[in-house]
């Protein structure tokens, strides 16, 4: 079995390795740091955050939903897990808890409302972008909750065996979640619903509480983004995670999720967030500004779409 | 003895009423046709034996058991199963995964953590389905939308046929298909009635009609106007009571 063939039967595209390997020697060539043991530890703490994301919105995507909340989920949830044990003084696994059960808890009421209420998942999200940012900055009072224990912190900032502890997290979520996606009826159905809703339907499957669930676990993936990040950087912001889902979608769409659902793998999304990580990484050596790397990242969402439409359009599917 | 009895069956959508009374049989390894003019009331009998739509009146008994209460799940796994014309098949799939979705067979993975699915077992058994019914597919790794409309309406069949169903409804199989791929579906259909399967074909080609089915039963405006064998009718007599031309 050639590399192709087996790529394309995980559902990863096979050009998405191509390009972060081409993009890894590009970014080799133009900075002499890129390559440090130090640098690509950058690069995968800041894809951690992010790759998390992505991970939940794989399972959202590849069922024909959309979460656009990610980002703000994230900030709420690292708010959220700060405050209690910061603001209400209780003992650290509470940061944890509150963290995880803050992003679930926005995931599930997205899921509620594109279930039950019947509003488009496209415009409940992007409610609850708003929602749940702005209920991050009442929480906070609009300010940076500091001062987390060493405990927390651990999560975010060590290094065990000189790996930083985000990358362990993400390498771990990312095992279980392609299992998931990939290997358990769960994931057989998710991408099933998002190829033909009817089909799905018709075979009994119960279309509506797949929906909830795959919108509780990408609120969940903020939640733990928002954690992660909340370590990383020793604070609740309520600002943490925004234009995140960005990031998140565009990832899982470069590593071969269909936006329009039934083909998604989390494989590919993790190639697909590297790329990103690489991108981002490299601008920064070269000392772009930040604002050109938002266009960047934009422009590559809007690229792998339209190469995707492209592909579609000359098959006969 | 009859599979399937629908006596006196009625059933109105509001003031309009679509089914008056309609009364029909089916034997195992039947293979009846159904046909009628647009509107006359064909889609909505056989979602009433399926269950989708129950009925105001009547009653329905299968394998004489009295189902005419029962919703849709209980009368599938009691052997009713119908094919859809819109084929329920998910495109980006492979064709054995279409086969099993929905109730894929799980083992443990390494013998220790459940819910995997058992990719393996998935595979074999849809290739034995499509080697047993004679079906031409390259693997059953191909994405199902890569098929031609023949050979998806063959994977279509091949799942109706993995639940073991005593009655098979079909709903125009052969509508979307090519004159070559139309012959491997009827094909199918007359090895379903040889299995001792019921077969319920709904079509509006007639040739396909008069080929696969050894009865055909006429519906005009919600009631059965002709139940008729297929060596006593031709295809005139069967026209002219679709139109409602016969006296």
């Amino acid at each position: 079995m050639t590399l192709t063939s087996a790529l394309g039967r995980a559902n990863v595209r096979p050009e998405s390795l191509f390009v972060l390997i081409g993009l890894i020697v590009l970014m080799a060539i133009l900075s002499p740091v890129f390559l440090s043991v130090s640098n690509l530890f950058n690069i995968l703490l800041a894809t951690a955050t992010f790759g998390i994301m992505a991970i939940g919105a794989t399972f959202v995507i590849s069922a024909a939903g959309i979460d656009l909340s990610q980002g703000s989920v994230l900030g709420l949830s690292s708010v959220t897990g700060a405050a209690l044990v910061v603001y209400a003084g209780l003992p650290w696994p509470f940061a944890i808890i509150g963290a995880l059960a803050a992003g679930s808890a926005a995931g599930f009421v997205n899921g509620m409302l594109v279930t039950r209420a019947r509003v488009p998942a496209f415009i409940v999200t992007l409610g609850m972008l708003g929602i749940a940012r702005g209920l991050a900055l009442v929480i906070s009072s609009g300010q940076g909750i500091y001062g987390l224990p060493a405990e927390i912190l651990f999560l975010g900032q060590a290094r065990p065996l000189g790996v930083p502890t985000p990358a362990y997290i993400l390498v771990v979520v990312a095992i279980i979640s392609h299992y998931l996606l990939a290997h358990t009826r769960f994931g057989h159905h998710t991408l099933a619903l998002g190829d033909n809703e009817q089909a799905a339907r018709a075979t009994g499957i119960n279309v509506r509480r797949l929906r909830l669930q795959l919108y509780t676990l990408s609120g969940f993936m903020a939640g733990l983004a928002g954690l992660v990040f909340m370590a990383r950087v020793n604070t609740g912001d309520p600002t943490a995670g925004l234009n995140y889902e960005l990031l998140a979608i565009t990832a899982a769409i470069i590593g071969g999720t269909n936006l329009f659902g039934g083909r998604g793998s989390v494989l590919g999304t993790m190639i697909g967030a590297l790329i990103m990580g690489v991108l981002q990484n490299g601008l920064n050596l070269m000392a772009v500004q930040s604002y050109y790397q938002q266009m960047a990242i934009g422009a590559v969402l809007i690229a792998a779409v339209w190469l995707d439409q492209i592909r579609i359009r000359g098959r006969v599917l | 003895m009859t599979l399937l009895t629908l006596d006196g069956i009625e059933k109105s959508f509001g003031a309009v009423s679509v089914l008056n009374g309609v009364t029909l049989s089916v034997a195992p390894g039947e293979v009846v046709g159904l046909v009628g003019d647009n509107g006359a009331g064909k889609s909505t009998l056989m979602k009433s034996i399926t269950g989708v739509y129950p009925v105001d009146k009547g009653t329905i008994t299968f394998n004489g058991q009295d189902v005419t209460a029962m919703p849709p799940g209980a009368r599938r796994a009691l052997g009713i199963e119908m094919i859809y014309q819109d084929l329920a098949l998910a495109p980006q799939q492979d064709v054995a995964n279409n086969i099993f979705l929905g109730r894929e067979p799980t083992k443990r993975l390494w013998g220790l953590i459940p819910g995997f699915v058992d990719k393996a077992r998935i595979d074999a058994e849809a290739q034995a389905m499509i080697d047993r019914l004679g079906v031409r597919v390259p693997t059953v790794h191909i994405p199902v939308g890569m098929l031609s409309g023949g050979q998806q309406q063959t994977i279509a069949i091949a799942r109706a046929l993995t639940f073991k169903p005593k009655l098979v409804i079909m709903d125009e199989p052969t509508a979307a298909l090519a004159v070559k791929e139309v012959q491997s579906v009827l094909d199918l259909i007359a090895q379903m009635a040889a299995e001792g399967i019921g077969v319920i074909l709904i079509s509006h080609r007639l040739n396909d009609i008069f080929q696969a089915c050894s009865r055909i039963v006429v519906l005009r405006r919600g009631n059965v106007i002709a139940d008729l064998e297929h060596a006593k009718t031709d295809m005139a007599e069967v026209v002219s009571y679709i139109v409602g031309a016969h006296a």
